[in-house]
């Protein structure tokens, strides 16, 4: 292998490793927070990725009334839960933040959709009724187990996994999409070509960690946040809901996933399972992470993509192979640092 | 008046084992009311429950409302305070970030003030506001728990077992803030082991044994009574009233 063909390789290995970085942050996010290993977080993907894809082509994607279907049960059962003691504000709350927003968007889609709107609605868009489908998902599959253990989170999160990944194939089809560039346009520094695309990944990657650093660091929600995944009993007694953190974290990890989608989709073809694979990319950084930690995790997702680079390159037919028995020795390493522990109640 | 906090008739339990059995109590408005008892008498629990972090059968009203429906986070919105016997802090954030916390449901602005009143209290805490939280000394924690719950502007602070563990000089410093507590407007609840210090500040006190209160009154009264004299106040009165 010669010096360009190394630079090519972990250049390509960095732009996919930065997306890992994305999510594996999101998935250390929603798990510190609320404990589920959320696997759906590759069909925010997917779903961010061909939202966008049908909205550029000029066709209404099925997001969009997935979204105010989901909005419309998710304030059915807020007024269920508060039906002993329901009043107009939170009726109101409720209806306007559950069924008029998705409804509103849902409208404006099907406006843009008929006339192939520029990229930057479609982004807009995209993350929006995202955005909402994880808010929703969290309210209806997540908020009634808040209080269960790990493992029952874990089943949750596979069942929401399959029906959403199902739903994308009513949406999508089977058939492959890919999305126009958000930024085109490409220079050369050496033996190496940018493209507008990977810059745009790049920028988003760095200014999306540095903007959730200061979230975190500076903000009184961040630090709720923070506080929740560190002691939840403790957040709750400082007048801070585990509801109101569950719901920033699925925001959070919804519109992470639906903008790597949308990143990626310009540079590679997706399909509506295509999500599944790259998230779990991401959750081999977050496990290499403990789950917990958000520089060892981008460090790891970076590496991930440079391992998988190398690998297509040497044995391409293996490289999700070679990528997941990497977790083999982290978790060896792992189990005889740490002793195993009980998981903690509240 | 009516009573600020007012339990009736409450039994909490662990699956089928009752750990709390048909306690009534009342805590009125710039009082201190102590509940002592041996280990395992039900103190804690009996806290835990009014706080809604255990479901608790029988009425519990609060500032005149029955708190049966409300979670904790609405308990903390309406003055109710508690500061666990665990603590409870956030050990990997500093001192400020902690305190700034306790504050969340409280307006900007009286939050900056609330901070300042907390570092006068506890100047230690301002001395380690940047430090984080889990590399504090005991007191220091449990200094910073009672701070965290003072920021959300409780009208009743509960507190569990604040002297565990701690030195005696920090222990009198911690009684010190309870009493000053008191002059300031709030309210406080204190389940203790160490009864003498409890007794010394209270105005009511409660005694707890097996899950029930066994007596109650005025906590001179209590303190001068012969039976908790010789079971927890370690010494025996003379010419003092048997139960």
């Amino acid at each position: 292998m010669n010096t360009t063909i190394m630079l090519f390789l972990l250049q390509d290995g960095i732009t996919n490793g930065a997306i890992y970085a994305l999510l594996g942050l999101a998935l250390v996010l929603v798990f510190a927070v609320t404990r589920v290993i959320l696997i759906p977080q590759g069909e925010f993907v997917t779903y961010g990725a061909l939202t966008y894809a049908s909205l550029a082509s000029g066709q209404m994607p099925g997001t969009a009334k997935l979204a105010l279907a989901m909005g419309v049960t998710a304030c059915a059962f807020d007024l269920f839960v508060a039906r002993k003691a329901l009043h107009g504000r939170l009726i109101l709350r409720s209806v306007v933040a559950n069924v008029v927003l998705p409804a509103i968007v849902l409208a404006l889609t099907i406006y843009f959709a008929a006339q192939k709107p520029s990229v930057a609605v479609c982004i807009a868009l995209s993350l929006v009724i995202v955005a909402m489908i994880g808010l929703y998902l969290y309210r209806i599959a997540f908020q009634p187990l808040a209080h269960t253990s790990v493992l029952v989170l874990l089943i949750a999160s596979v069942g929401t996994h399959l029906a959403l990944q199902g739903l994308g194939l009513l949406f999508f089809g089977a058939e492959g999409q890919r999305g126009p560039a958000v930024l085109s346009g490409a220079f050369t520094a050496g033996s190496l070509r940018f493209t507008g695309q990977s810059l745009t990944v790049y920028g988003i990657t760095i200014a999306f960690i540095v903007g959730l650093w200061l979230f975190f660091g500076l903000t009184l929600y961040g630090k709720a946040l923070r506080a929740t995944a560190v002691n939840r009993l403790g957040a709750r007694l400082a007048g801070i809901r585990t509801t109101l953190s569950g719901q920033i974290a699925f925001l959070l990890a919804s519109v992470i996933g639906a903008l790597s989608g949308i990143m990626i989709v310009p540079i590679t073809t997706l399909y509506y399972d295509s999500g599944f694979l790259i998230g779990l990319k991401g959750f081999v950084a977050a496990i290499i992470g403990g789950l917990v930690s958000y520089p060892l995790t981008a460090a790891a997702a970076l590496f991930v993509g440079i391992v998988e680079a190398f690998s297509s390159f040497y044995a391409s037919n293996y490289k999700e192979v070679i990528v997941f028995m990497l977790l083999i020795p982290v978790l060896l390493l792992r189990s005889l640092a740490a002793p195993a522990v009980e998981e903690e109640k509240d | 008046m009516s009573a600020l906090l007012s339990v009736t008739d409450a039994h909490v339990a662990y699956g089928k084992v009752e750990a709390v059995r048909s306690v009534s109590l009342e805590v009125g408005e710039n009082e201190i009311v102590t509940i002592v008892g041996a280990n395992g008498a039900g103190k804690t629990t009996l806290l835990s429950a009014i706080m809604g972090i255990l479901p608790l059968k029988g009425r519990v009203a609060f500032a005149g409302r029955d708190l049966a429906r409300l979670d904790i986070e609405d308990r903390v919105a309406m003055g109710l305070g508690l500061v666990p016997e665990h603590r409870e802090l956030f050990v990997t954030m500093n001192v400020e970030d902690n305190l700034e916390l306790g504050a969340f449901r409280i307006e900007k602005s009286r939050a900056k003030a609330s901070i300042e009143r907390i570092y006068t209290l506890f100047p230690r805490l301002k001395e380690r506001r940047k430090q984080l939280a889990g590399t504090l000394s005991g007191g220091e924690q449990q200094m910073l728990a009672m701070g965290r719950a003072l920021m959300g502007e409780p009208k009743l602070l509960m507190l569990d077992e604040p002297s565990l563990g701690l030195a005696p000089i920090i222990v009198a410093d911690i009684f010190r803030i309870v009493t000053e507590l008191k002059a300031s407007g709030v309210s406080v609840l204190l389940v203790e082991q160490n009864a003498q210090a409890a007794l010394k500040i209270a105005d009511q006190a409660y005694v707890m044994e097996l899950g029930e209160f066994v007596l109650s009154g005025k906590a001179s009264d209590i303190a001068a009574n012969e039976r908790v004299a010789a079971s927890y106040l370690g010494f025996q009165h003379e010419g003092a009233s048997a139960i």
